[in-house]
């Protein structure tokens, strides 16, 4: 009791005591709320993905029938690019891809594009991104509908010099003071329709990802 | 523990020791989430009841806690009720989550918050300290709805924006549209704008805090009941 060690083991178990306590209360916190996190990611998914899919088109459970590609040449992203597929009866209706324009004027720019079993795309819509605010977040739905601008658009009927802001001698707008959020936008989609179009078959046909691994999201 | 010590604590925490305002500690969140006032209130509202809680904690741990681990034991304490807030947000506020977003975990890293424990918790029993966390948390979140109702209102002309991220669905008839057809200011919802607010908002305090000073035979300001007791 009289050498030095007996403090430093005192404060050391108290410090230990409380981290114990404070693991403990988020243990038991966890415990509660996680089945409603869980649900709550996934209703949230579910509404955003079906804010590009009708409802009625597929019958099959959207979330569970996942895949990842990873094709960091063609998408010009490392990160993986989840593909949910919509089926209706055991047939091809459409994928939905979330890729990632890497080139926005503040990094990334994460979309949800769905592209229909014939080529065209049924709806993009940006999921998240860091662009100016005024400037270049007229590509959020909540904005302005310029992204509806891609719905019916496709490979055939859209020419691959067509797939640019008008200002790059393409088809679609860009916005006052901004180009290169829409250019980033339109870059991103055409990737992902030319990836569907080479990939159609693998895309539909490779095994999903088994449930458990859905939990992370 | 009298009334007027109470008082005294309150109108410290709120006024004369306003985090944002006179100490400037917390910027950090301060300056980043105040683009509107619903964000500024739910992060202050966040903020408000880490510092109770945490306050509360070290105020009972206190004849525990020695003073070579009580750097660390706050941030223990601080850590693990920020992650419980944490939790509890994202499974029953879910849209309010996603917009405050990084800065729920980094009200950890707000160093009112560990002030507050080391400066008073500490040092004084629970009912005043949870008091001492009550009026700091609400001089926070007074800065910060001032603030993001100054931007919101600058910077896209309404008032009250995303309420029913917050309230639920009733809410969004709290929305005001105050200038229609604003055509949206850039500067007041970019960074620099926070800077330029909340300058605004020290200088406004400072002028009041002379003009007070400068007649002190005058009984009170409204702000600041009773401060003459003590």
């Amino acid at each position: 009791m009289n050498d030095t060690s007996h403090p430093v083991i005192r404060s050391g178990a108290l410090l230990g005591l409380i981290a114990l306590l404070g693991t403990t209360l988020l243990a038991g916190v966890n415990a509660l709320t996680h089945e409603r996190i869980a649900e709550q990611d996934k209703l949230r998914m579910l509404q955003q993905l079906n804010s590009v899919i009708p409802t009625g088109s597929y019958n099959n459970d959207l979330l569970a029938d996942r895949i990842e590609v990873e094709n960091e040449a063609f998408f010009r992203h490392t990160e993986p690019v989840t593909v949910y597929r919509a089926r209706m009866n055991n047939t091809p209706v459409a994928v939905l891809m979330i890729v990632t324009a890497p080139d926005g004027y503040n990094g990334d720019i994460r979309l949800l594009t769905a592209i229909n079993n014939d080529g065209t795309v049924l709806g993009v819509r940006v999921i998240s991104h860091r662009e100016t605010p005024g400037l270049g977040d007229p590509i959020e739905i909540e904005k302005s509908d310029w992204v509806l601008a891609f719905n019916e658009k496709s490979l055939r009927n859209t020419q691959v010099g067509d797939w640019a802001v008008k200002r790059d001698g393409g088809e679609f707008d860009q916005f006052t003071g901004a180009t290169i959020s829409p250019r980033a936008v339109v870059k991103a989609v055409h990737t992902a329709l030319l990836y569907f179009e080479e990939n159609r078959k693998p895309l539909f046909e490779s095994t999903a990802i088994p449930a458990t691994q859905n939990d992370k999201q | 523990m009298t009334n007027s010590n109470l008082k005294k604590i309150l109108a410290d925490g709120v006024w004369r020791q306003n985090t944002g305002l006179v100490v400037l500690l917390g910027l950090c969140p301060l300056l980043a989430v105040t683009s509107t006032v619903i964000n500024g209130l739910a992060l202050g509202l966040a903020t408000m009841l880490t510092l109770m809680a945490s306050n509360l904690t070290v105020s009972l741990l206190r004849g525990l806690l020695k003073s070579e681990i009580r750097i660390p034991a706050f941030v223990l304490i601080i850590a693990s009720v920020v992650t419980v807030i944490e939790l509890v947000m994202h499974a029953y506020f879910y849209d309010l989550f996603k917009v405050l977003g990084i800065f729920i975990p980094l009200i950890v890293t707000n160093c009112a918050i560990i002030g507050r424990a080391e400066a008073f918790a500490s040092r004084n029993s629970p009912l005043p300290s949870l008091v001492d966390g009550f009026a700091t948390g609400l001089g926070f979140c007074i800065t910060l709805v001032l603030l993001g109702a100054l931007r919101e209102l600058t910077g896209h002309g309404t008032l009250l924006e995303g309420a029913d991220m917050l309230l639920g669905s009733w809410g969004q008839y709290l929305a005001l549209t105050i200038v229609p057809q604003h055509p949206g200011f850039l500067l007041a919802m970019m960074p620099p704008g926070a800077f330029f607010g909340l300058a605004l908002l020290i200088a406004a305090r400072n002028a009041w805090q002379a003009r007070e000073a400068s007649r002190p035979a005058q009984p009170i300001s409204t702000l600041v009941p009773n401060s003459n007791e003590n």
